[in-house]
C-alpha cells in the first residue's frame, strides 16, 4: 500500500520535472514545477516527514511560484512563448543521462547495507528541540541571510539610476 | 519500500535539473531547473535521515536550511534578472556576454 503510494508521488514528481525541462513556454514550467514541488511534499509524507511537507507546500507552492511568476511577468519578452534548449543539448542530455547511470550504479551497488524498511517518525517537537539547541547558530545565521537577501533583492532590483540606460532599449522586445 | 527508492527518485529528479541547467536558454528556466536539483538533495537528505537505525532530526534540520537558502537565492537571482532585462532586454543567458568568455 505505501509502495503504491510512493510510486504515485514519484511519478508526480518526475512528470513535473519532465515536463519543467521540457516545456517550451515559461509559464507552463512554472507550473509544472509546482507539480513536482506538490509530488516532492508527498514523498515527504511518505518518509514522516510532515513538517517539511507543510513548510514544502508553504514555501515552495506559496511563496516561490508566486516570486518566479511576478519575475516572469516583469520581465515579459516575446522569447518566452519560444524559450527553447540552446544548440548544446544533446551534450546536456549526454551529462545527466550519464550522471544518472552513475548514482543509480552507486546506490544499487550498496543497498544491501540499507535494506531496512523501517522508518522512525520524528515528531515535531523532537524536530524544533533540534533545531533551536544544537543548530541554534547556524538557525541564527540562515535568518541574517534572509534579512541580507531580502535587502539585496531590493537593491539590485529597484528602479535604475541613469547610469544604467539600456544598450537595446527594453521598449523595443517589451509588449 | 525501501530507501533505494527515495535514492533513485532524488537521483532523477536531480539529473533532470542538471540537464534544466546545461541545456535551457532562458534565466528563469535554469532558475527552475536549480529548484529542482535542490529538491532532489532534499529528498535524499530526508530519506537518509528516516531510514537511520538511531533516529535522528538532522536530515530534516538540513532540509530546512536548504529551503531557506532557496527561497534567498530565488529572490536575488529574480533580482539580477530583472536587472539584466531591464539594461539589454533579454533574459537569455547566450546572450550575456558582458565579461566575455
Amino acid at each position: 500500500m505505501g509502495l503504491a503510494f510512493f510510486y504515485i508521488a514519484g511519478a508526480v514528481t518526475l512528470f513535473g520535472a519532465i515536463g519543467v525541462v521540457v516545456t517550451r513556454n515559461v509559464v507552463y514550467a512554472a507550473l509544472f514545477l509546482l507539480v513536482s514541488l506538490a509530488g516532492v511534499a508527498g514523498t515527504f509524507v511518505l518518509l514522516y516527514a510532515e513538517f517539511l511537507a507543510l513548510v514544502q507546500v508553504l514555501i515552495y507552492g506559496g511563496a516561490i511560484i508566486i516570486v518566479i511568476l511576478f519575475g516572469l511577468m516583469l520581465t515579459r519578452t516575446s522569447e518566452y512563448e519560444a524559450s527553447g534548449e540552446n544548440r548544446r543539448w544533446p551534450f546536456a542530455a549526454l551529462v545527466s543521462i550519464g550522471l544518472f547511470a552513475l548514482l543509480a550504479y552507486a546506490f544499487l551497488a550498496d543497498s544491501a547495507l540499507y535494506n531496512s524498511s523501517t522508518r522512525e517518525a520524528i515528531s515535531v517537537e523532537e524536530l524544533g528541540r533540534e533545531l533551536f539547541e544544537q543548530w541554534a547558530v547556524p538557525f541564527e545565521i540562515a535568518s541574517l541571510i534572509l534579512i541580507v537577501a531580502l535587502i539585496g533583492a531590493v537593491v539590485i532590483g529597484r528602479a535604475a539610476p541613469e547610469d544604467d540606460e539600456p544598450e537595446t532599449g527594453p521598449g523595443s522586445t517589451q509588449r | 519500500m525501501m530507501l533505494i527508492h527515495f535514492e533513485l527518485l532524488g537521483a532523477g529528479l536531480f539529473c533532470l535539473g542538471v540537464y534544466g541547467v546545461l541545456a535551457r536558454r532562458s534565466g528563469v528556466m535554469i532558475l527552475m531547473a536549480v529548484e529542482l536539483m535542490l529538491n532532489a538533495v532534499n529528498v535524499n537528505l530526508v530519506a537518509f535521515a528516516a531510514f537511520r537505525d538511531i533516529p535522528t532530526a538532522t536530515g530534516q534540520v538540513i532540509a530546512i536550511f536548504v529551503i531557506t537558502i532557496a527561497a534567498a537565492e530565488v529572490a536575488l537571482a529574480l533580482a539580477i534578472i530583472m536587472r539584466l532585462f531591464r539594461s539589454r532586454g533579454s533574459v537569455n543567458v547566450d546572450q550575456i556576454d558582458l565579461m566575455g568568455g
